[in-house]
């Protein structure tokens, strides 16, 4: 077997040291009704590294991959290209094959990577501190929830109507568990993001109000109005970015007054990855260092007085506090940490900035095309790089029947909101750097004819 | 720019005669161990790795009043630049790559480069989540045909496939517990967990919102029986046990355990990062284990990448399937794949716990692990957990006589070998082993864990490694640890050949410095 280097001689002397007759004898605690004596049934036998690949690869052609034809669907995961020198360096063993690191010593470049990786995701959300990861955009917003719970000592968590629906289910699973109070409906096809009321409805029993920026339709809530409105009920203001390229062009949530900044990295070296592995990205302020859930890696010396890096605050985390741990979490998404850092390094404030213009230009072409349709309306005054348009229409199957012709024409919303009618007519349209006016043209002629 | 603008400077020569002592250099580098400073040290504000358009002035806005009007300071590199940057970092890491990496625990094997191409096909890596269906039926036929396997090899009746590595994976087999215990009716407060257990089974216990109550050990490193039959009654939700248990034993009285938590209505967890050990061998669903996951990132050999992704599969009884997280894969009568989501779960899955991802768990995961499985089949996953276990063995009797293992004599171990400190001398101790195995050119062992034992040391070398390696880590080993019996005080030092000395990790926890900012600590002290 190529995976494994121990030959027959090899297990023979080694059994022989050890004083047992075969491999069998060192399952002696096993009861003998529960040890099975050959290899499971209904699973194949080993095969060959040519064969294994057929196989994959017969599966992966099943798949209609995103760059074979028009490709206009985000709602928390976006298509964006990314260097080959991200993947290249990703894929190096020592970082690849490297365990977290708890021996600093022989980890630095992890661990540096960390530190570099937690300064830039401080400042992309203008916050004063940021974490080395979470699993992904929505379990951080879990968390955050969690997070704010603790700070305030308060339960009741306000959800604005535009947070991703999926993010909010994640809430609450968690609260139905905690027993938090959760606040939260579905959003309707209007161009207001409906903060007033949302900022209204903070009281004293509100430990936070979670606003996505841009939220899930695309549009563009000014959380200044109400980080002010939750500070002055000393309630805390969550802010959940679920598209990074955004903060190229946008004032940062950080500086609008957020508390709590969390998100989703993923368009950043990360890929779509049909959902995962994604990268959770955290960042609060510094006095609120303690309540935070994850690693978190910090600059230190070492007896020679050279800097270096550990992991630090572990007595947040549950393998020193157990059961008063801030959260369960453990394994991070570490290798995604450094493709996005690596990504980010290779774009900086230039770069970055121009990626976000390339974006939004080409979004605001794509919302022009197709709100002249006929019967199409732009949902949307303001957006970045994703708008909503209504049909007049259900979006499903026309979205169904577009990619049956090549065409992925984005995110229907009834398979976002389920349980809202009144979005069934709205398509959620994500533009990146990507895509092409062509790919543009495309799609709009595409709608045309299944509208006509 | 100085080489080392991150605060620390070598000595700089007064002029050109002055005479370094011998082992010193002027940059503070060592021949192929270069020192690097941070990427904000290095770049400038004009530097970029990218080509994209050069925003036109004046060009049209949807930003509302929410246009950003400065910069960030995010440093940006070309490259020639980057690519240096990281490959020097990475030289200051070890990895399996490297050498035996042998974390008790971790299950840290070879990570075959096979999975990382086909991870890397089109067909999985640039396919959208929220893809139509019909589109995606390649993706839902990994997630199905994984699952087959997982559910296979743990003899149970199916498996949640979306937490994202363990600690999510314990979360959703407790939350599974919680939800099947309200479905009866009962609100049970206790979640009871042997002391010997992993730090995320309390976390998670805790925040599923049970009260954790610990089961002692017996003097041979198991559960006590008699014990937890003693605390077990109908305030009891579950017992999160791990098994082999973390000692490195397997739990003999499993079947018993499980009865007894069955018999007062209780649900049994079984914390499954020790799979490796019984993989192809022992069914977890033949002990009476309710729910367990499975870090695809330590049995199925995905790479731990410096601290995940992991993936955390969790493996459900019939009792607890109905109660399982959103989305669910199901295969409808026509042989399409098809998705249960929020839009169908009141009529496909009406008692699910809801969801705890956005989306449908670890892809890229799926498609290594199920690659890592297709490669061993059901033969050569029964070698593997043979010669995992073998090899554990095979250290844990090379090295009884210079280390005091507490639970040698109870027989043999399984995946992992477990060492006390009470041979060291006094004024050594388990850290400065581990600190002297590093210079030996070794990834030290699991250190200070399990709880249980004093100065614990947990060896799992894995099935990956040769005999010729073993023997190279087993010398190595007894040095380290002669001298510590010894008294040698000289491993205090230790490490003195790695790319940093002993790091000060009080004063980082005292003063964290978490960003970098313009104004180092360096000059802040002053």
């Amino acid at each position: 077997m190529r995976y494994l280097p121990l030959n027959e001689s090899d297990r023979s002397e080694m059994l022989a040291a050890i004083g047992a007759a075969s491999i069998e004898e060192l399952f002696a605690d096993v009861h003998p009704s529960v040890l099975l004596d050959k290899p499971i049934e209904g699973l194949p036998l080993h095969a060959s590294e040519m064969a294994v690949e057929r196989h994959m690869e017969a599966l992966a052609s099943r798949n209609m991959a995103a760059g074979q034809g028009p490709f206009f669907l985000g709602a928390g995961a976006y298509r964006h290209h990314v260097p080959a020198l991200v993947d290249h360096l990703i894929q190096r063993g020592e970082f690849l094959t490297a365990y977290t690191p708890y021996q600093p010593e022989i980890a630095q470049g992890t661990l540096q990577m960390l530190f570099e990786f937690q300064s830039q995701v401080a400042r992309l959300y203008g916050c004063e501190i940021a974490n080395a990861s979470m699993y992904d955009g929505s379990t951080a917003t879990w968390e955050a929830v969690t997070m704010a719970r603790r700070i305030t000592k308060r339960d009741k968590a306000l959800l604005a109507d535009g947070l991703h629906p999926h993010y909010a289910a994640n809430i609450r699973t968690m609260a139905r568990f905690t027993r938090d109070r959760i606040v939260h409906s579905a959003p309707s096809l209007d161009p207001d993001c409906g903060l007033d009321a949302l900022a209204a409805s903070i009281d004293e029993e509100t430990s936070c109000i979670v606003v996505q920026y841009p939220d899930v339709l695309g549009r563009l809530p000014d959380l200044a109005v109400v980080a002010e409105a939750a500070h002055a009920k000393g309630a805390l203001l969550v802010a959940v970015v679920t598209e990074p390229v955004t903060l190229g062009a946008l004032a940062t949530p950080g500086e609008l007054g957020a508390d709590i900044v969390v998100g989703e990295g993923q368009s950043l070296g990360v890929g779509l990855q049909f959902g995962g592995p994604y990268l959770g990205l955290f960042a609060c302020r510094e006095k609120h260092v303690r309540h935070m859930p994850g690693r978190l890696c910090g600059q230190t010396t070492d007896v020679e007085g050279k800097p270096g890096y550990v992991l630090t605050l572990s007595t947040r985390e549950q393998h020193i506090r157990r059961e008063k741990a801030t959260s369960n979490i453990c394994t991070n998404s570490g290798l995604c940490a450094l493709a996005f850092s690596i990504h980010m390094t290779l774009l900086g404030d230039k770069g970055l900035t121009a990626l976000a213009a390339e974006n939004h230009r080409l979004a605001i072409m794509a919302a022009d095309r197709l709100a002249a349709l006929d019967g199409v309306r732009l949902v949307n005054d303001t957006f970045f790089n994703e708008f909503c348009i209504e049909l007049p229409v259900d979006a499903r199957p026309v979205v169904r029947e577009l990619a049956e012709e090549g065409v992925l024409a984005g995110v229907a919303l009834s398979r976002l909101f389920p349980g809202a009618p009144q979005l069934a007519s709205g398509l959620l349209v994500a533009v990146t750097e990507t895509t092409t006016p062509e790919d543009i043209e495309m799609l709009a002629r595409g709608l045309e004819e299944k509208l006509a | 720019m100085n080489a080392n603008s991150s605060g620390w400077r070598p000595a700089m020569p007064a002029d050109e005669e002055t005479v370094y002592p011998a082992g010193s250099t002027h940059t503070g580098n060592r021949a192929l161990m270069v020192e690097e400073p941070l990427i904000f040290e290095i770049s400038n504000s004009l530097n970029c790795g990218v080509d994209l358009p050069e925003p036109e002035p004046g060009r049209p806005s949807r930003l509302g009043n929410l246009a950003r009007d400065r910069q960030l300071g995010l440093p940006g590199l070309s490259q020639p630049e980057a690519v240096r940057h990281y490959t020097r970092l990475s030289r200051q890491n070890y990895a399996i790559d490297c050498g035996i990496f042998p974390l008790g625990s971790c299950t840290m094997k070879h990570n075959p480069r096979l999975n990382e191409q086909v991870a890397r096909l089109k067909g999985f890596a640039d396919v959208h989540p929220l893809q139509p269906e019909g589109s995606v039926q390649g993706a839902l036929a990994v997630i199905d045909e994984l699952a087959h396997w997982l559910v296979t090899l743990t003899g149970m009746h199916s498996v949640a496939m979306s937490p994202k590595a363990g600690a999510h994976g314990e979360l959703c087999g407790i939350l599974c517990i919680r939800a099947a215990l309200e479905a009866r009716g009962e609100m049970r407060e206790v979640v009871l967990v042997p002391e010997s257990a992993h730090g995320t089974n309390p976390a998670t216990a805790a925040f599923a919102g049970y009260r954790v109550e610990t089961i002692p050990a017996t003097a041979d490193g198991r559960i006590d029986l008699g014990a937890l039959r003693q605390r077990l009654g109908t305030d009891v939700a579950a017992l999160m046990i791990t098994n082999p248990n973390t000692c490195g034993l397997f739990e003999r009285d499993m079947v018993a355990i499980s009865e007894a938590v069955h018999a007062v209505g209780g649900y049994v967890y079984c914390d499954g990062a020790n799979f490796n050990a019984i993989v192809g061998r022992v069914r977890p669903g033949d002990l009476g284990v309710d729910a367990m996951h499975i870090n695809l990132h330590k049995t199925f050999s995905t790479p731990h990448g410096g601290g995940g992704p992991g993936s955390g599969p969790v493996v459900l009884s019939e009792a607890l399937a109905p109660f399982a997280p959103l989305p669910i894969v199901r295969r409808t009568a026509e042989g399409t794949l098809t998705l249960i989501e929020e839009e169908t779960a009141e009529a496909d899955a009406p008692e699910s716990f809801g969801r705890m991802t956005a989306f449908h768990g670890q892809m890229g995961m799926f498609t290594r692990a199920l690659s890592y499985m297709l490669s061993h089949g059901a033969d050569g996953l029964r070698q593997v957990s043979g010669d995992a276990v073998l090899n554990a063995n095979y250290v844990l009797r090379s090295l009884e006589d210079v280390l005091d293992a507490p639970y040698a004599h109870a027989g043999p171990c399984m995946h992992e070998a477990l060492f006390s400190d009470a041979k060291v001398a006094e004024g050594i101790s388990t850290l400065d082993i581990a600190k002297g195995l590093i210079d030996e050119g070794f990834h030290p062992m699991t250190m200070y864990f399990p709880l249980v034992v004093h100065g614990a040391m947990l060896v799992e070398p894995t099935e990956t490694e040769s005999k010729a390696t073993l023997d190279q880590f087993i010398a190595a080993m007894r040095s380290v640890a002669g001298r510590a019996n010894d008294g040698d005080t000289s491993l205090l030092q230790a490490p003195l050949h790695a790319p940093r000395r002993r790091l000060d990790e009080t004063g980082a926890a005292r003063k964290p410095v978490l960003v970098w900012s313009e104004v180092s600590q360096f000059e802040r002290v002053e």
